[in-house]
């Protein structure tokens, strides 16, 4: 039950940065990706700010036996670069300068503009079930579940 | 330049990192979205409920936002809706096949200096640019 709590807060907290900080607004991250037109930076602090924050967050949980709600860390481990990581973060990468969403604002903006996010999301979903048709998708280790990126 | 929002884009960025963080503390996973949607796909599991959870966070955000009496920032989304539909599939595709997305590679995989989330990061941002780049100086849509 804790852990279902500290998940929604979490989620919650999550939203709320994508609001403050601009992000849940896919015509701001355009205008950053549009580095030859009337370029904004702000995404590029947005990230600055919540790298260095998640990155001592990491080094701090590192350091201890384990998490506060779980038996243990359970974070990605490889290290490796395979053409798949490549070939979907391209994918990824059009898709996104494509609408200016990805999927944490996409959801954040669900309730503000409802057709235009839904009909997103549900494209999202659908993609995400078409990969569970490449060959041997669920039994490479990028595609262990919950140790996604 | 043009709307750049320094202020709120830190404060904003914090509290994305914050949330990151928290859930490592405390959960000990990682705030990956397109993970975290993309293992509700898969049979129910234990797994199933703070995944419902912290998503439910995610959409309640802008009515807590606007609940604490503030205005919402604006909103919008000039993409036509044949557009969104094929971005949208690119980008849940390509989250899953590329093992991650803006916060699971950009936010959690850099602070954990992981190399695969840095090329990650970096493919996804250029080939993005590059996107914007062809659809509104080339074909000025």
């Amino acid at each position: 039950m804790a852990k279902i709590a500290s998940a929604f807060a979490v989620g919650l907290l999550f939203g709320l940065g994508l609001l403050v900080s601009g992000m849940a607004n896919p015509a701001k991250v355009l205008a950053f990706l549009d580095v030859t037109g009337r370029w904004d930076p702000s995404l590029a602090l947005v990230m600055a700010g919540a790298v260095a924050v998640s990155a001592a967050g990491y080094l701090i949980a590192r350091r201890r036996r384990r998490p506060l709600l779980a038996p243990r860390l359970e974070i990605p481990t490889r290290r490796d670069l395979d053409p798949r990581l490549i070939t979907g973060a391209a994918i990824f990468g059009v898709g996104w300068g494509l609408a200016g969403l990805c999927p944490g604002p996409a959801l954040t903006i669900l309730t503000v503009v409802p057709a235009q996010a839904a009909t997103f999301v549900a494209a999202m979903v659908v993609g995400m079930l078409l990969f569970r048709l490449v060959p041997s998708a669920a039994s490479k280790p990028s595609a262990v579940q919950g140790v996604d990126a | 330049m043009d709307g750049f929002t320094p202020l709120s884009a830190t404060l904003g960025g914090l509290m994305i990192g914050a949330s990151a963080a928290v859930f490592l503390l405390l959960n000990g996973r990682v705030a990956g979205i397109s993970g975290i949607l993309g293992g509700l796909l898969a049979r129910p599991s234990r797994e199933t409920g703070w995944r419902i959870a912290f998503l439910a966070g995610l959409v309640l955000a802008p009515l807590v936002y606007a609940g604490l009496g503030g205005s919402l920032p604006p909103v919008t989304v000039a993409t036509s809706f044949p557009l969104l539909v094929f971005a949208g599939l690119l980008v849940g595709f390509g989250a899953r096949l590329g093992a991650g997305c803006t916060s699971g590679h950009g936010v959690c995989g850099i602070g954990r200096g992981s190399p695969r989330s840095l090329v990650a990061t970096g493919t996804f941002m250029a080939v993005a640019i590059l996107t914007v780049l062809v659809t509104r100086r080339l074909l000025g849509a």
